[in-house]
C-alpha cells in the first residue's frame, strides 16, 4: 500500500517534471491585438511581424518617417528570429486569429498561403496604382510571389546566388574564372588553391533545408536532377542526385573546409573574411558584406555566376516580402503602408537617411538606375542584377516542375522532408553513411510528401 | 512531498501505541488540499491536453484538416524508426556525459579540498562552466575552441604538427559529450567537494594512526563515505542531461547520431509542424521519463532514508 502510494506520488512528480519539457506548445508571442476600431479614421493600429534581418530592421527605424506622414497610424513591429516568425506566422494565420495586419513571409510560402485561401490578392490595388509602378518589380520575384495570376506578397527584398572568389589568391595560382564557370572548372580553381591554411572553396554543409539544402538543390538542378518529375513522383534516388551529391562532396573533400557540419552561411562569411576560404557560392546578399568598410577583403573579390553543369542559370532565388493576411480588419490601412516600404521611394529614403549600401536589394529595376547606388554597390550590383533577372523560377532545372521556385519545393511537408534529407546527406559528408543509403532514405521522405499532391 | 509526510506520520500510526486522532487526520488532509489540487491542475492539464493533441489529426500547415485520428499518431511515432536511434542518442549522452563529470568532479574535488594558496579562486573558476548558459557554452566550444580555423584545440593541434580534427563532422558524439561534460563537472565537483569536507577529521586522524597510505585511506574510507554523495550527483545531472538540447541545436543538429529525444522533439513540433504527432512523441517520451525518474527518483529516496544502512 504504501509503496504503491509512493510510487504513485513520485510517478507524479516525474510527470511534472517531464511535462516542462513536452507540454510546450508552439512559441506564439502574444501581444495586444492592436485597435479594434477598423479603418474607419481615427487612430489605425497595425501589427507587423517581420524577421531579424538587417534591412527590416531599418525599416523598423523609418516606420516614424511613415507614422509623420500618416497622423493617426501607428505600426508595431514585432521583430523575431526566422524559425519563430515562421512558426508564430502560420500558427496566427493559418487559424484566421488576426493578430497580425502585416506578416513578412519567404517567397516559399507566399504561394502555398495564397493558395490557401490566407492572403490578400494586392493585384488589382498595385496595378491600379501607376506610381507604385508594379511593373518595375523583377520579373522572377514577381513570378515566385504570384499564384494563380495573383501576386499575393511584393518583395521587400530579393536574392539571388553567385560565386564570390578573392582575386588576388585566384590571380596568384593563375587561376581564372570566366563570368558564368562551370561546376567542374570552379572545383578544379578550388584544387589550385587550396592550401594547409586556406581552402579553396568554402560551401554550407550544415543540416538544414535552409543551410545545407539551398545550395545543394541549386547543384542538383544543373546537374539535371530535381525533387519531383511533372507527377510529384520524387526523383531523388536518380543518377543525376547521385552525381550532383558526390560531386558537392568530393569537392569538399578535396578543397572544401574541414568541418563542412558546422558551417553555413555565417561561418563562410567569416572564413572567406579572414581569408580561411578563396571561394564561396552563396547568396548574393553577401557580397554587400565582403565588401563592406570593415572588411579585409573590400576590394579584392572577383564574382561571377553561379556555376552550371546542364542549365544556363543555377542561381537561385529567395525574397522576403510583406503579404496581408485575409484575417485582418485593417486591410486598407496595411495595404498603405506595404506600397510605401516596397516604393521607390521608400528605397531612396534608406538610402539618404541610412546608407546607399543599405538599401534593400533585389526588388526593384528601378534600384539598380539609381546614381548613388550604382556607385555604393559598383563591385557587385551590376552581377546581382543580371542574375536576378535571368533565373527561372519557373523551370530551373532541365525538366518542367510542377511549382514555381529554385532552391526548394513550395509545398508544405518540404520544411520536413529537406530538414530530413539534410541530416542523412550531412551523414554521408562526413563518412557515416554511403550515397545510395542516404538518397535512398531520403526519396521514402520526398515521395511519401509528393504522394498527399497527386491528383 | 506533503504525501510522504503524511505516508511518514500513518507509518508513525502503525508502529507507535498511542493511535493518532482519525479526526486530526483528516483535517490535515483537509487543509493540505487545496495546495494538492492546485498542483494537480497546474502539473496535469497541460499533460492531458497533450494526450488529447496526440490523439489528433493536426498538421499546422493543413489548418482545414484538423480531427480525431486515434492512436494513428502514436503507430507512426513507433514505426517511423526514429525513436529507437534517439533514445539509444539519449541513453548514450546522458551515461557519457555522467560518468565523465563524475570522475572528473572526482578528482578536482579531491585537489580543491586540501588548503593551498588562492583556493577559494581557484574553486572560483572552477564553478564558473556551471554559471554559463546552455547556448552560451556550446558557441563558446563551437566557435573558439572546435572550429577548424580559429579553434583553440586546432592551434593546438596544428602547432604541435597533429592533424586538424573536424569535431562536429568526424565526432559529433564526442563533441555534444565534451561539452556537457565541461558543463557538468562543477555541478559534480560541489557536491562531491561538499561530501569531502563533510569528513570526519577524526576517523582519517585514526586512518593515519593505524599505518593507512593516502591510497588506502581514500579507497577504504572515503570512497565509501563518498557514495551516497556520487549517487545523488548521478541522478540529478541524469534527470538534467536527459532532457538536454543546446549543444546538439548548435553543434550537430541532430547528426551523427546525437538526435536526442528532446531534439527529436523539438524537429517534429517546430520543423514538421505536425502538433499531433510532436504530442505522440512527447507522450512517448514522458512514459520513457517516468519509468526512469520513478527508478531513480526512489534511489534518491533511500538515499534521505535514515541513512543507517550505509
Amino acid at each position: 500500500m504504501l509503496t504503491t502510494k509512493r510510487a504513485l506520488t513520485f510517478g507524479a512528480g516525474a510527470l511534472a517534471s517531464a511535462l516542462a519539457l513536452a507540454a510546450c506548445s508552439s512559441g506564439n508571442v502574444s501581444t495586444d491585438s492592436g485597435s479594434a476600431g477598423g479603418g474607419g479614421g481615427g487612430n489605425v493600429t497595425l501589427n507587423l511581424a517581420t524577421v531579424n534581418n538587417g534591412q527590416m530592421k531599418d525599416m523598423e527605424k523609418l516606420k516614424t518617417e511613415y507614422e509623420k506622414a500618416n497622423p493617426g497610424t501607428t505600426v508595431n513591429f514585432q521583430v523575431m528570429e526566422e524559425g519563430d516568425l515562421r512558426a508564430a506566422v502560420t500558427a496566427d494565420v493559418a487559424s484566421g486569429a488576426g493578430q497580425y495586419d502585416i506578416v513578412t513571409i519567404g517567397a516559399y510560402e507566399t504561394p502555398q498561403w495564397g493558395a490557401n485561401g490566407w492572403l490578400v490578392d494586392l493585384t488589382p490595388e498595385l496595378q491600379a496604382d501607376s506610381a507604385y509602378d508594379v511593373d518595375d518589380l523583377l520579373p522572377p520575384v514577381r513570378d515566385v510571389n504570384t499564384y494563380d495570376g495573383k501576386l499575393f506578397a511584393v518583395p521587400f527584398y530579393g536574392e539571388s546566388s553567385i560565386l564570390m572568389y578573392n582575386k588576388e589568391v585566384l590571380d596568384k595560382a593563375g587561376v581564372t574564372l570566366s563570368e558564368s564557370p562551370t561546376w567542374q572548372q570552379v572545383a578544379d580553381a578550388a584544387k589550385k588553391v587550396n592550401s594547409a591554411d586556406m581552402s579553396g572553396i568554402c560551401m554550407r554543409g550544415k543540416p538544414g533545408w535552409g543551410d545545407l539544402f539551398a545550395p545543394l538543390t541549386t547543384v542538383v538542378q544543373t546537374f539535371g536532377g530535381n525533387w519531383y518529375d511533372d507527377q510529384w513522383n520524387a526523383t531523388v534516388d536518380t543518377p543525376e542526385w547521385k552525381q550532383a551529391v558526390t560531386f558537392y562532396k568530393t569537392m569538399l573533400d578535396e578543397s572544401g573546409e574541414k568541418d563542412p557540419v558546422s558551417y553555413s552561411f555565417n561561418e563562410c562569411l567569416t572564413a572567406l573574411k579572414e581569408g580561411k576560404a578563396a571561394m564561396w557560392a552563396d547568396a548574393s546578399v553577401a557580397a554587400s558584406m565582403l565588401e563592406a568598410d570593415d572588411s579585409p577583403v573590400k576590394g579584392k573579390m572577383g564574382y561571377a555566376h553561379m556555376p552550371v553543369e546542364k542549365t544556363q542559370q543555377s542561381g537561385w532565388l529567395w525574397s522576403w516580402n510583406l503579404a496581408i493576411p485575409s484575417s485582418t480588419k485593417q486591410k486598407d490601412a496595411a495595404l498603405k503602408f506595404v506600397k510605401w516600404a516596397t516604393s521607390k521611394d521608400y528605397i531612396k529614403l534608406v538610402g539618404q537617411q541610412i546608407g546607399w549600401s543599405n538599401v534593400p536589394p533585389g526588388s526593384r529595376t528601378s534600384t539598380y538606375e539609381i546614381p548613388e547606388y550604382k556607385e555604393a554597390a559598383a563591385a557587385y550590383a551590376p552581377i546581382t542584377l543580371d542574375v536576378m533577372s535571368s533565373v527561372n523560377p519557373k523551370q530551373p532545372g532541365v525538366n518542367p516542375q510542377k511549382w514555381v521556385g529554385i532552391q526548394y519545393v513550395s509545398i508544405p511537408e518540404f520544411q520536413d522532408v529537406g530538414n530530413q534529407c539534410a541530416q542523412l546527406v550531412a551523414d554521408y559528408l562526413a563518412d557515416r553513411t554511403s550515397v545510395d543509403d542516404a538518397l535512398a532514405k531520403c526519396q521514402e521522405l520526398a515521395q511519401a510528401a509528393g504522394d498527399k499532391h497527386k491528383g | 512531498m506533503s504525501v510522504t509526510e503524511l505516508d511518514a506520520v500513518e507509518a508513525e500510526a502503525a508502529t507507535e501505541p498511542r493511535r493518532v486522532n482519525k479526526k486530526e487526520l483528516r483535517a490535515a488532509r483537509g487543509l493540505l488540499l487545496p495546495a494538492v489540487i492546485f498542483l494537480v491542475l497546474l502539473t496535469q492539464v497541460p499533460f492531458v491536453v497533450t494526450i488529447v493533441y496526440s490523439l489528433l489529426r493536426w498538421n499546422l500547415l493543413y489548418p482545414n484538416d484538423r480531427g480525431f485520428t486515434g492512436i494513428s499518431n502514436y503507430v507512426s511515432a513507433l514505426t517511423s524508426g526514429d525513436l529507437w536511434p534517439s533514445i539509444v542518442a539519449t541513453v548514450l549522452i546522458t551515461a557519457f556525459s555522467v560518468i565523465l563529470s563524475v570522475a572528473l568532479g572526482m578528482l578536482f574535488a579531491i585537489l580543491l579540498d586540501r588548503p593551498f594558496r588562492g583556493r577559494a579562486v581557484a574553486r572560483t573558476l572552477m564553478i564558473t562552466p556551471f554559471l554559463v548558459m546552455p547556448a552560451a557554452a556550446s558557441l563558446i566550444w563551437k566557435y573558439s575552441m572546435f572550429d577548424t580555423n580559429i579553434g583553440i584545440l586546432n592551434w593546438l593541434s596544428r602547432t604541435l604538427g597533429l592533424p586538424v580534427v573536424s569535431w562536429s563532422t568526424e565526432h559529433p558524439m564526442l563533441s555534444v559529450v565534451i561539452v556537457l561534460t565541461w558543463q557538468f563537472t562543477p555541478f559534480m565537483m560541489l557536491i562531491l567537494l561538499a561530501g569531502l569536507q563533510g569528513q570526519d577529521k577524526g576517523i582519517l586522524e585514526a586512518a593515519q594512526v593505524d599505518g593507512a597510505g593516502t591510497w588506502r585511506t581514500f579507497t577504504w574510507i572515503t570512497l565509501p563515505h563518498l557514495r551516497m554523495y556520487v549517487e545523488i550527483g548521478v541522478l540529478l545531472g541524469s534527470v538534467i542531461i536527459l532532457q538536454v538540447f543546446d549543444p546538439i541545436a548548435i553543434l550537430t543538429k541532430g547528426t551523427g547520431g546525437t538526435k536526442t529525444l528532446a531534439y527529436l522533439l523539438y524537429e517534429r513540433a517546430f520543423i514538421g509542424l505536425d502538433v499531433g504527432q510532436a504530442a505522440a512523441y512527447g507522450v512517448v517520451t514522458v512514459i520513457l521519463t517516468i519509468i526512469v525518474a520513478t527508478v531513480a527518483l526512489r534511489t534518491l529516496f533511500k538515499v534521505f532514508m535514515a541513512g543507517g544502512s550505509r
